[in-house]
């Protein structure tokens, strides 16, 4: 028989990623995921299939305001998959994110009750947005085959294998952010006021309703949003699928990078904040 | 070796709070306790004396806790509210970390602080089981292997694909503490999540815990107020007291010392404030008070059943009453009142000092530890009282187990009461 040894001590913050233990609770993370999943359309009438009326009604409105209103070009992309592309791919992030940042808060009852690796939590909240993406994908992916059949679009298909790891990239550094917000929500409750207004700015801070193209070189506003982590990923996303979009292999190796250092103060954090938030909350 | 035997074992274990709000929720909030804790420290010569705490002051929840658990031991925490133990199960099922010492755990621990805790209301009573089954530490494989067990036990039956939101509270409780009970766990915490459910069904979950232990040599914690289920439970008891461990061992000692009655030798009681902790409730208008109790009949307050101490009460009374009641409310030494027993007469009571002889007869108490409160009362003949004075306790004494034609057998408390009825007579049919 397998003997469990746990040693609890009164001062071992600092880093601690328990992949083990995770490991151990895989079953959990599985069932979480299938839970939020089943739950966020108990009682619809439509059911799952709001994962793809959304971003088509997001994209949809993207297109009468920034497309024919604001005559915002995409690029010679066609309107519809520009803007489909794009918001999947944000929604990725954004959900990644705000699904995150109220963790601690959410679920404040069940941690307060019984033990198991916090971060569970977290990375079923991941698991679920990538599922919804994967859905998601099959209506872009349909899309991005007519349009080349048409020969409106050319995407680099010897670069699709990279797209797991831009995938996992944003979603990690969406979690990051989220699990660090989440972390200070337990002692500032204001910065879960401040999270949905954050995310707005951030979207218009990133190329999704327009191409970086669009941008003046040199301009100031080009600069700024050159340091948005989530610009390159963006870019290189709607390059490989489309076949235009700037590659900037700097930036993306920035944004990289940044993703590894928000990972590691995320995980510091909530170990310091997992082992007494019971006490704060 | 050390660790097959060994559960747990704390070493020098504190928990540290702060007074007042801890962390005010918002970043001004944070700004303005520093802010005031600076100020203290400052001032700390011109606090008020009667402050008892200044905002960010500590205090020990638990100090310095050193406890060694046995595996397959069934361990009972005892203390009044505000001892400590839900922090103790807080800190062993690592929902808290502890601010000095360190626990050492042998086993995985499945800790029920609450039952069907992560239930979903949306969610069917199966896939429930799963879910909370998985939040305590199963995984798929061993909960589809027990799920059948878990149904049965929870008695919920046919509902079982129902979405628990339609469950009555009881079915609830039942599956969440069904998924609960089958855990492997080698050690299994529990904070009286069995106060709730019917009384059958209470019974079953404390045989199904102590046949964990006896049986599959696990583990068990057992938080309770309730004396009865801890002496049916365990085998070991602690008891906590402002945060310090009092006592450890022996359960009948154990709930003798929480409960106050520890030690009877006492056979002189000068009633002070000490023995009215409800004076402001019940006491209204301070016209009589009683002031010492004298044991004159023994040296040690242990008697066998059927005898008749013979006790000397001085009271002080500030104006005459013509019926004025005595009573002596029992209470066994687990907390469990026996019954009560009224002065015959009335007494008269005069005003100034009146030295009473009290003769209370102790017939039908079986062998324990007793505590009585005396309550001195005014009544007329509708039935109204008026309470004068009352001690808490009054009087306490343990009766003997005393083995003669009247007392053939060791008296079991916790399946035939603490009273023991006039005897009847068996006669052959002739």
């Amino acid at each position: 028989m397998k003997t469990y040894y746990t040693n609890i001590e009164s001062n071992n913050r600092g880093f601690r990623l328990n992949l083990k233990e995770l490991w151990e609770y895989r079953d959990l993370v599985l069932l979480l995921t299938n839970k939020t999943f089943t739950l966020s359309y108990k009682q619809t009438v439509l059911g799952p299939a709001w994962i793809i009326i959304s971003p088509m009604l997001s994209s949809l409105m993207y297109i009468v305001i920034f497309g024919i209103i604001a005559g915002i070009s995409t690029n010679g992309i066609p309107q519809v998959l520009f803007y489909l592309c794009s918001t999947t791919f944000w929604t990725l992030f954004a959900a990644s994110l705000t699904s995150n940042a109220y963790t601690f808060l959410n679920n404040a009852h069940i941690f307060g009750k019984v033990y198991f690796p916090r971060i569970a939590v977290p990375v079923s909240n991941v698991l679920v947005n990538l599922i919804k993406f994967a859905i998601q994908m099959i209506i872009v992916v349909g899309l991005i085959i007519y349009y080349t059949c048409k020969g409106e679009v050319d995407p680099v298909w010897y670069l699709w294998p990279l797209l797991p790891f831009i995938l996992i990239h944003i979603s990690v550094m969406g979690m990051s952010f989220g699990v660090i917000v989440s972390s200070l929500t337990t002692k500032y409750r204001d910065l879960s006021i401040l999270v949905s207004f954050i995310m707005q700015l951030w979207m218009y801070g990133t190329p999704v309703v327009y191409p970086l193209s669009q941008l003046a070189d040199g301009s100031l506003i080009k600069k700024i949003i050159m340091y948005n982590p989530m610009t390159a990923p963006m870019e290189l996303f709607r390059y490989i699928m489309t076949g235009k979009g700037d590659v900037m292999p700097g930036y993306c190796a920035a944004s990289v990078a940044l993703t590894f250092v928000c990972t590691l103060v995320g995980i510091i954090v909530f170990n310091h904040v997992e082992k007494t938030f019971m006490d704060t909350v | 070796m050390k660790q097959k035997e060994t559960a747990v074992i704390m070493s020098g274990v504190s928990k540290k709070y702060r007074y007042g709000q801890i962390g005010a929720g918002t970043l001004q909030g944070d700004l303005k306790e520093w802010y005031q804790r600076k100020k203290n420290a400052r001032d700390k010569d011109e606090k008020a004396a009667d402050a008892p705490y200044s905002i960010g002051d500590t205090f020990y929840a638990l100090k310095d806790i050193n406890l060694t658990i046995k595996r397959g031991e069934t361990l009972g925490i005892i203390g009044k509210n505000g001892a400590g133990k839900s922090t103790l199960l807080k800190l062993l099922s690592r929902i808290t970390a502890p601010s000095e010492g360190n626990i050492k755990i042998y086993g995985r621990v499945a800790s029920m602080l609450e039952v069907g805790t992560g239930f979903h209301g949306e969610l069917t009573g199966r896939e429930n089981i799963y879910l909370n089954g998985a939040i305590l530490g199963m995984n798929r494989a061993e909960i589809t292997e027990k799920i059948e067990d878990i149904i049965e036990f929870s008695e919920v039956g046919d509902f079982i694909d129902t979405p628990v939101k339609r469950y009555s509270s009881g079915m609830y409780v039942k599956l969440g503490f069904a998924v609960a009970a089958h855990l492997d766990s080698e050690i299994m915490i529990m904070d009286e999540v069995l106060a709730v459910g019917d009384m059958e069904f209470q019974h079953k979950c404390l045989d199904r815990m102590k046949a964990a232990a006896k049986k599959e040599g696990k583990t068990v914690l057992y938080v309770s107020h309730n004396m009865h289920t801890i002496r049916r439970l365990c085998d070991r008891c602690i008891v906590l007291d402002k945060g310090k461990l009092v006592f450890d061992g022996d359960v009948d000692k154990a709930t003798a010392i929480y409960l106050g009655a520890e030690d009877i030798q006492q056979i002189r009681y000068e009633f002070d404030a000490d023995y009215r902790p409800y004076d402001e409730y019940i006491r209204l208008n301070k016209r009589f008070s009683m002031d010492v109790l004298e044991v004159l009949d023994t040296q040690l307050p242990e008697y066998d059943e059927g005898d008749i101490p013979h006790l000397r009460l001085t009271c002080t009374s500030l104006q005459q009453f013509a019926n004025v009641g005595f009573r002596f409310e029992f209470w066994y030494q687990d907390g469990t009142k026996v019954g009560t027993m009224l002065s015959g007469k009335a007494t008269e009571i005069r005003k100034g000092q009146n030295v009473l002889e009290l003769r209370p007869d102790l017939t039908h108490l079986t062998p324990g530890q007793y505590r009585a409160d005396l309550v001195a009362y005014l009544y007329d003949s509708d039935g109204n009282e008026d309470i004068l004075d009352g001690v808490y306790p009054g009087f306490a004494f343990s009766i003997r187990n005393k083995l003669d034609e009247r007392h053939y057998l060791d008296w079991h408390h916790q399946y035939w009461g603490h009273i023991r009825l006039h005897d009847m007579t068996v006669n052959r049919w002739q």
